[in-house]
């Protein structure tokens, strides 16, 4: 993703000394200076994710509290999903689009009470959705939280993790959002995350932030773990990553996150772009998002042509690289819907040289979410 | 033997004729997990600066330039199904390739050990 501000100084967040400590390879990314990959590497804490626990440092992404009456029948003008629908202390994945139905970014929304809701979006778009919110919802009051860390706890043994920390976290289910009291502060936990693994996000006041981390990390299950790693398992998970994934110009449809579009919100609109994500909800779309998976070694990255059987482009690969939980290289990418069943024979364009690949479902690896 | 470095971080070691030629441990410290290696076919003419191999971490593929000019000799099959080589050793198991050295004149413009740690403190 590039720089928004490559000229500006970058940012750092509450966490960033910490990283610095244990080794991090450091990188800008989003205007933030963040840890790419710590001294174990990108496969060793991939790995140890999928096994055991992995901390992430997720808090240049933007959190922020929407607050007024209807507020969450209000957001469902701005994004297509069901905001309304949520129970109380439930958690949502939408998407704000343009008038074209294109993607503006994707977020989590969770609702505290149907006159508040808690926002989670992407670093690079956060300053764009802040004031899409703020032009669109004039009269609802929004709150950035630009004084909270944000750290991810992934894996089969972050509730093991987290339990002694927060006790009774491990009751929470997959998509639930819960405040727990830790050292007279209030941090706010979901359970979610952006690695097919269970586990938690949990907003943390910036200053308890280091001490938090640090009471994870002691407990030696608990590893940290960089963007390098995040990347990579949301690939494998078969998660859009927003400025390649997804963008302005790709649709809910194309983009196969339709699930996320309610059968009421489907039928009744009323978001932007509603008509042509309408029509290829009803008559679908000339192309898909799909997974590939590839016979060799080499790996295809973004920007890859692919190639039908007869030679013919038929799409490009959006995210590619190696799956460490799979020793082998996937992708995903949009083709000519012609070409999206499972199984197609397909080929990436890599240096000239075409690399076998067939279409496969995703998640790449099996989500191993908690729903109690 | 001697061993001369390019500042693209591509060693290669003399000995006679021959340079075995790979990354640097510094460059592959920097890449990270190396994935894949694509190798040249034997036979290849190399020009010096030119495009040998090209490495692939998690991340990203880089590709790696001939230090000097030559005839591909030999390479290293063995990365292919155990790229990870280039990470544990890379100055001794994880070599990329053999080159028939064209002209020796060419390693002159390389630089030694010692001027390649003066280099790399450089960078920082």
């Amino acid at each position: 993703m590039a720089d928004a501000h490559p000229s500006e100084p970058l940012r750092h967040t509450p966490l960033h000394a910490l990283h610095v400590a244990l080794g991090a390879r450091m990188v800008p990314f989003a205007g933030y200076d963040m840890p790419v990959q710590y001294p174990a590497g990108i496969i060793a804490e991939h790995l140890h994710t999928r096994a055991a626990a992995g901390l992430f440092d997720v808090s240049h992404m933007g959190q922020a509290f929407l607050d007024g009456p209807d507020a969450a029948r209000r957001l469902e003008t701005l994004a297509p999903g069901d905001i309304a629908g949520l129970q109380p202390g439930r958690t949502r994945y939408t998407q704000f689009l343009n008038a074209q139905g294109g993607i503006l970014d994707d977020l989590m929304v969770t609702q505290l009470a149907p006159d508040r809701l808690f926002i989670v979006c992407n670093a690079s778009m956060k300053e764009q959705d802040f004031a899409l919110m703020r032009a669109g919802l004039p009269d609802l009051r929004l709150d950035v939280l630009d004084d909270r860390a944000l750290l991810a706890l992934q894996g089969p043994q972050a509730a093991a993790v987290l339990e002694p920390v927060l006790p009774s976290v491990g009751k929470l289910v997959f998509m639930s959002f819960s405040p727990f009291a830790w050292r007279g502060a209030t941090l706010f936990v979901t359970r979610s995350g952006y690695t097919g693994e269970d586990g938690y996000e949990i907003s943390v006041p910036a200053a308890l932030a280091t001490d938090f981390a640090q009471t994870l990390l002691a407990n030696p299950v608990c590893k940290p773990a960089g963007l390098g790693a995040r990347d990579s398992l949301r690939l494998e998970a078969g998660l859009c990553l927003y400025g390649h994934d997804i963008d302005t110009t790709t649709d809910p449809v194309e983009a196969a996150i339709g699930w996320s579009i309610s059968k009421r919100r489907r039928a009744e609109g009323g978001f932007p772009g509603a008509a042509r994500v309408q029509k290829h909800f009803a008559e679908g779309a000339a192309r898909k998002r799909v997974g590939l998976a590839f016979e060799g070694r080499a790996p295809a990255r973004e920007g890859a042509e692919i190639a039908a059987p007869d030679g013919r482009i038929v799409g490009r690969v959006t995210s590619g690289g190696f799956a460490p939980s799979l020793n082998r290289p996937i992708a995903m990418g949009y083709v000519e819907t012609a070409f999206a069943a499972p199984g197609t024979e397909l080929a990436a364009l890599v240096r000239g040289k075409p690399l076998a690949a067939r279409v496969a479902p995703m998640p790449f690896v099996p989500n191993r979410y908690f729903k109690g | 033997m001697t061993i001369r470095y390019s500042k693209d971080h591509e060693y290669i070691r003399v000995d006679g004729d021959v340079g075995v030629v790979g990354i640097s441990d510094h460059a592959q410290s920097q890449l990270g997990d190396v994935v894949f290696v694509e190798l040249p076919d034997v036979g290849r003419k190399l020009t010096a600066g030119g495009e040998a191999a090209v490495v692939e971490s998690v991340k990203a593929a880089s590709e790696v330039y001939a230090p000097v000019g030559g005839e591909v000799v030999a390479v290293n099959e063995a990365l292919t199904d155990a790229p990870g080589t280039v990470n544990e050793d890379a100055l001794g198991a994880g070599w990329f390739m053999k080159i028939k050295i064209a002209d020796k004149a060419e390693l002159d413009k390389l630089m030694d050990q010692a001027a390649y740690d003066a280099y790399l403190k450089t960078l920082g």
